[in-house]
């Protein structure tokens, strides 16, 4: 080590040096003379600043060094805690959103289907009515189909009896031309009201 | 003699002789550098706990990384048994630094560079610590002079260099901080004697030297200190956790 020699070279030669000069004595630190004092004193001082120190001082800084350090655990914990709580509430808000999906699917369903019922109602009653209005329409034309030769045979037996007054000026008994009527129309009926 | 390097080190009466039967105990330039040393790791620290806020100040954070810094050295080497010397390690660490940084300031006295200062501290420490071991181990603590491992052959010779590095302990603790101070001190005053000698022609050199010593010796004495401290860490590791 360099600096030891440095040490041994400074100490040797000023210690001649200061014999030389007949002055301080060579080395202050092997003078006995205070020694005593300085162990005194270095007790005494060393001593109240171990006692101050252990006593007053660090207590405070580690027991700050500790409110620090809970608080740190404290804050990390509580965050831990919110980071939780945020996490459940997002899962819950997911979990909401899914359910009104559903919800607002099954009402869309819902109306949907009342709707289409409503309208298979509708078109049901209407053809129900329809059909009425059809059959009872049916009805009056087979009515009339019915009554129609009679009618017919009058008004052909009534006009056959004025074309006959008319063309040969002389009264034909009703019944005979009736009986002719109804003698062709039955033969012609098939032509008349074919089916 | 002011030009002689070694004047700085002497001792000298600060106010009234004072005597107790016949010991003297006078006050003295080393007693006052202890006391303002002292009180100065007083006010710093005191000042540094005053608002002990969550959020801690420019002081606050001196004090705060001082205590982490001794807590987590003695943590590392001694271990968490160590816990209760904590305050002792705490205050020779923080006294030493402030003797040795006090000591940089010109026309000041550096007390750690005084024998007798460093081997009180040193044998207190040793005295302690050897207590400490046998109240831990009882008579199981000279198994440290007995390393494990060795041959039977080899045993008697290694139990006497064992016993003798134990016993040298106070003594290299003390020398090793006293002459690391003593040498740079010196060697700074010499080479301001050469800068005053060599005038202002040739003084330009030693006094570039100078200013690196000055830089040189401040890394020292916080070095020293630091040594210090670990060494008696590393010496109540062995009190308190008998490995051997």
């Amino acid at each position: 080590m360099p600096k030891k020699n440095t040490l041994y070279l400074t100490l040797f030669s000023f210690l001649y040096y200061g014999k030389a000069l007949a002055s301080d004595e060579g080395m202050p630190q092997l003078n006995p003379e205070f020694w005593i004092s300085q162990i005194f004193w270095l007790t005494l001082i060393f001593g109240s600043l171990y006692v101050l120190l252990s006593k007053l001082i660090l207590p405070k800084i580690s027991n700050n060094l500790e409110a620090r350090k809970s608080q740190i655990a404290e804050n990390i914990e509580f965050a831990e805690k919110q980071r939780k709580e945020s996490d459940q509430k997002l899962k819950d808000y997911e979990k909401i959103i899914n359910d009104a999906k559903i919800e607002a699917k099954n009402i869309f369903k819902q109306a949907r289907e009342k709707i289409l019922r409503d309208i298979n109602n509708k078109k049901e009653s209407l053809e129900k009515e329809i059909d009425n209005e059809v059959s009872k329409a049916e009805k009056e034309i087979l009515d009339l189909k019915k009554k129609s030769p009679d009618k017919i045979n009058k008004i052909a037996i009534e006009a056959s009896s004025d074309l006959v007054k008319q063309i040969i000026g002389a009264e034909v008994n009703n019944s005979n031309i009736s009986a002719i009527v109804e003698d062709i129309s039955k033969k012609n009926e098939g032509k008349y009201y074919g089916n | 003699m002011a030009t002689n390097p070694m004047h700085q080190f002497n001792v000298y009466r600060i106010g009234p002789e004072i005597k107790i039967g016949e010991i003297d105990i006078s006050f003295t330039n080393a007693s006052l550098f202890m006391v303002v040393s002292s009180l100065a790791i007083l006010i710093l620290f005191n000042l540094g706990t005053k608002k002990n806020s969550l959020i801690p100040n420019k002081l606050q954070l001196i004090a705060e990384l001082s205590y982490s810094f001794v807590s987590k050295m003695i943590n590392d080497t001694a271990g968490s048994k160590a816990k209760p010397y904590f305050s002792f390690i705490f205050s020779i660490f923080m006294f030493v630094l402030f003797c040795n940084m006090f000591g940089m300031i010109p026309y000041s006295f550096t007390v750690t560079s005084h024998i007798i200062v460093t081997f009180m501290l040193a044998a207190f420490i040793f005295i302690g610590v050897t207590i400490i071991g046998f109240i831990k181990h009882g008579l199981g603590y000279l198994k440290l002079f007995v390393p494990s491992g060795v041959p039977m052959v080899l045993l008697p010779l290694i139990v006497v260099i064992e016993i003798i590095s134990y016993l040298s302990r106070p003594i290299s603790l003390s020398v090793r901080l006293f002459a690391n101070m003593m040498a740079g001190h010196t060697m700074m005053k010499v080479f301001g004697g050469f800068v005053i000698s060599l005038g202002i022609v040739g003084g330009w050199l030693p006094l570039s030297f100078s200013v690196a010593l000055t830089g040189l010796e401040i890394l020292v004495a916080f070095l020293q200190a630091y040594v210090f401290a670990i060494l008696t860490c590393i010496y109540l590791n062995d009190a308190l956790n008998l490995h051997h």
